[in-house]
């Protein structure tokens, strides 16, 4: 930020008053960039974890053994922690998907429906790169600190979604910028269905099949699972959870691969929340999302911040796929379409536009959805498959009775 | 007398509609010029082709003898030219202290980013009362304080004001007149189009009154607040 060095000066000139403590610490880097945010997904996280838990705890009332020899509750109990901490890692998935619709719709108004594909890109790059580094030799991926690997692999993934955000934006959209709003619309859906057909051809030809299979097994550190185990000795006030789970102990067992996605996610996050809020560019971004005319007024180069705000979303896209890819295993060219449609509710119900929205309506729907997936297999009439249905049941009803989502359309708030 | 601003022969059309046929205005350096004209007489239209908003069909704009016409508004400011656009659009997500930022868009060096802020405090102290509020909440006069504070941050060197008294309160537009006149004192090139042609005449050394997109009358501000026909169309006299 070009005015840092005169901040405090004009600030405590502004108020009249020297500011001191908690006003001071407010205003300072370390909670705005921070602190604040961080406070932000871990409260949500918690506040949407206990809802579900209820939810799911009610349901157990109403039907206590949906099928034989099942207590739903004691079930419940014993698959919470997987299903937070699962809901939480695809949760950042679709949150980073989702600030690509919500940042793009906040400059010029309009739903990139080619972005899943970015997010699709990335996640085969983030296979092709593992792959050739993984094909030099036996033990090679295993040789490689595995920090360094997942930045790679996902600074791969940032790098060509985000040049090909920006180069869609640049042949596809921006020469249809004064046409009526359906047509760049249309424009997007054909980009869309040319990178599927066109990753379609070069999995065809380079690999003669379009599963792609990131060679984790490869890597002893992605196949770890850290594990802590509660038990009444070392967690006594649980006691009441020991006995709706009907165990002596509970094991948390961290998939390796979930927190990577954890991790990477919150320190993105962080990053992309600082740059938007914090740097001049990033005023730059807001100033074209708010008023494109005036900011051309004022000196922006407008198409350069839409440019730019086409490789942010790109790029977090990108990052989602690879860390994704990491995670389920196996990629194919087709792997765009539910995760961005999730994604892209997620950014509707959380207000399009508003990029603390788009982080929490993805975090929301995550864990919705793996609530749901963790409890509908003991209904017998329903199971895993209806899930995507109550994902796109949400869509609609926002779309019916909050068309503007539920923290209405603003870009420029705290991720 | 050293023209900062030459346009000659301006033609601009909105689709079919044509706004501006064949507009000639001259601003000398150190002048307030000022573009008197009833509703949709294409007041507004010559300063949003000045700063490339609105495409010039023909005809030339210069600046400071360089020729401008139809470059995109962010390399017009970049020249020396800054817009106060008509309804002062303040960026209303932004706070005041970004508004003013965002005005110094293409100042890199941060102590005259400061050494601006502080002059627009000097013009308008309330604007610094209000540094952390959102540009959105500010009232109306505020907006307008607000909105040529941030088009000094690039210190231009011409200005181009629209109708900055549209909507204020008398008090408000007094004050706003008067900085406007500091502005100039302080060697700024000003270009002020109003529909409150009395204030503007006189603070005005010359003046164009402009007729569905024509010129129809051009003199020093003197001379036009006396002209009959002014004091008819403009000045509210019968
Ligand atoms: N975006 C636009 N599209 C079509 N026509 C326009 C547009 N903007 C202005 N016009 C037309 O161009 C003409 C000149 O408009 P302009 O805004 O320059 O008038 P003005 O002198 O500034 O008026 P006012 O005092 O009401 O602001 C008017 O007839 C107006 O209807
Ligand atoms: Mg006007």
């Amino acid at each position: 930020m070009a005015t840092d060095t005169t901040s405090t000066s004009l600030e405590s000139a502004a108020q009249g008053v020297s500011v001191t403590g908690w006003e001071a610490f407010k205003n300072s880097w370390f909670y705005k960039f921070t602190l604040f945010p961080l406070g932000q997904i871990f409260g949500f996280i918690l506040g949407v974890s206990v809802i579900l838990t209820v939810l799911a705890l009610l349901l157990a009332v109403v039907f206590p053994e949906p099928r034989e020899n099942i207590n739903l509750t004691q079930q419940i109990a014993r698959q919470l922690p997987d299903m937070i901490i699962g809901g939480v890692s695809i949760g950042f998935v679709y949150a980073m998907i989702a600030l690509g619709y919500t940042l793009v719709y906040g400059v010029l108004k309009f739903i990139n429906f080619a972005h899943s594909e970015f997010f699709m890109v990335g996640s085969v790059v983030g296979f092709e790169v593992m792959q050739r580094i993984g094909a030099a030799g036996e033990g090679v991926l295993e040789a490689w600190n595995p920090i360094l690997l997942i930045v790679a692999l996902v600074l791969s993934g940032m790098v060509i979604s985000g040049t090909l955000a920006v180069i869609v934006e640049r042949v596809a959209y921006r020469p249809l910028r004064g046409a009526p709003r359906l047509v760049p619309l249309i424009s997007a859906i054909g980009v869309s269905f040319l990178l599927i057909d066109v990753v379609r051809g070069f999995a065809a030809i380079t690999r003669n099949d379009f599963n792609l299979t990131y060679p984790v097994s490869q890597v002893s550190f992605f196949q770890q699972r850290p594990e802590i185990t509660l038990t009444p000795e070392n967690a006594p006030l649980l006691q009441f959870w020991f006995t709706a789970a009907n165990r002596d102990e509970i094991d948390i067992g961290l998939r390796m691969t979930s927190l990577i996605i954890i991790v990477a996610a919150i320190l993105m996050l962080l990053i992309l929340n600082w740059f938007v809020n914090g740097t001049k560019q990033g005023r730059g971004i807001r100033a074209v999302s708010q008023d494109m005319a005036t900011a051309g007024l004022m000196g922006i180069n407008a198409n350069l911040m839409i440019s730019l705000t086409f490789f942010l979303g790109g790029a977090f896209g990108g990052a989602a796929g690879v860390l994704y890819g990491l995670n389920v295993g196996t990629v194919t060219p087709f792997v765009g379409f539910i995760p961005g449609l999730t994604a892209f509710t997620a950014a509707v119900l959380g207000g399009i536009g508003n990029m603390t929205g788009a982080l929490l309506g993805g975090l929301a729907l995550g864990l919705i959805e793996t609530f749901l997936n963790g409890i509908l297999v003991y209904f017998p009439a329903f199971g895993q498959r209806y899930t995507p249905v109550f994902t796109f049941s949400v869509l609609i009803l926002v779309l019916l009775f909050r068309p503007s989502g539920l923290l209405g359309a603003k870009v420029d708030e705290k991720v | 007398m050293q023209p900062v601003l030459e346009i000659q022969g301006l033609h601009t059309y909105y689709g079919h509609i044509h706004a501006l046929k064949g507009i000639d205005v001259t601003v000398n350096k150190g002048e307030i010029v000022t573009l008197i004209g009833s509703n949709g007489a294409g007041k507004s239209t010559i300063l949003r082709t000045i700063s490339g908003i609105a495409k010039a069909r023909q005809g030339s704009i210069r600046l400071d003898g360089k020729d401008i016409t139809n470059k995109r508004p962010h390399e017009v400011t970049a020249l020396g030219v800054a817009h106060v656009p008509e309804g002062r659009r303040i960026f209303p997500e932004l706070s005041v202290r970004e508004n003013l930022e965002i005005g110094a868009w293409n100042v890199n060096d941060p102590s005259l980013i400061t050494q601006r802020m502080e002059q627009a405090f000097e013009f308008f102290p309330r604007i610094k009362e209000r540094l952390f509020q959102k540009g959105g909440t500010l009232s109306g006069g505020e907006q307008q304080m607000l909105a040529i504070s941030r088009a000094l941050m690039s210190d231009p060197d011409i200005l181009l004001l629209d109708e900055p008294s549209m909507g204020l309160a008398p008090v408000l537009v007094e004050l706003i007149f008067e900085i406007i006149k500091r502005i100039n004192a302080q060697g700024k090139t000003i270009l002020l189009v109003e529909q409150n042609a009395l204030m503007a005449l006189e603070i005005a050394s010359r003046g164009y009154v402009l007729q569905t997109g024509q010129i129809v009358l051009k003199d020093s501000a003197a001379a036009l607040m006396v002209n009959d026909s002014v004091r008819k169309a403009y000045l509210g006299e019968s």
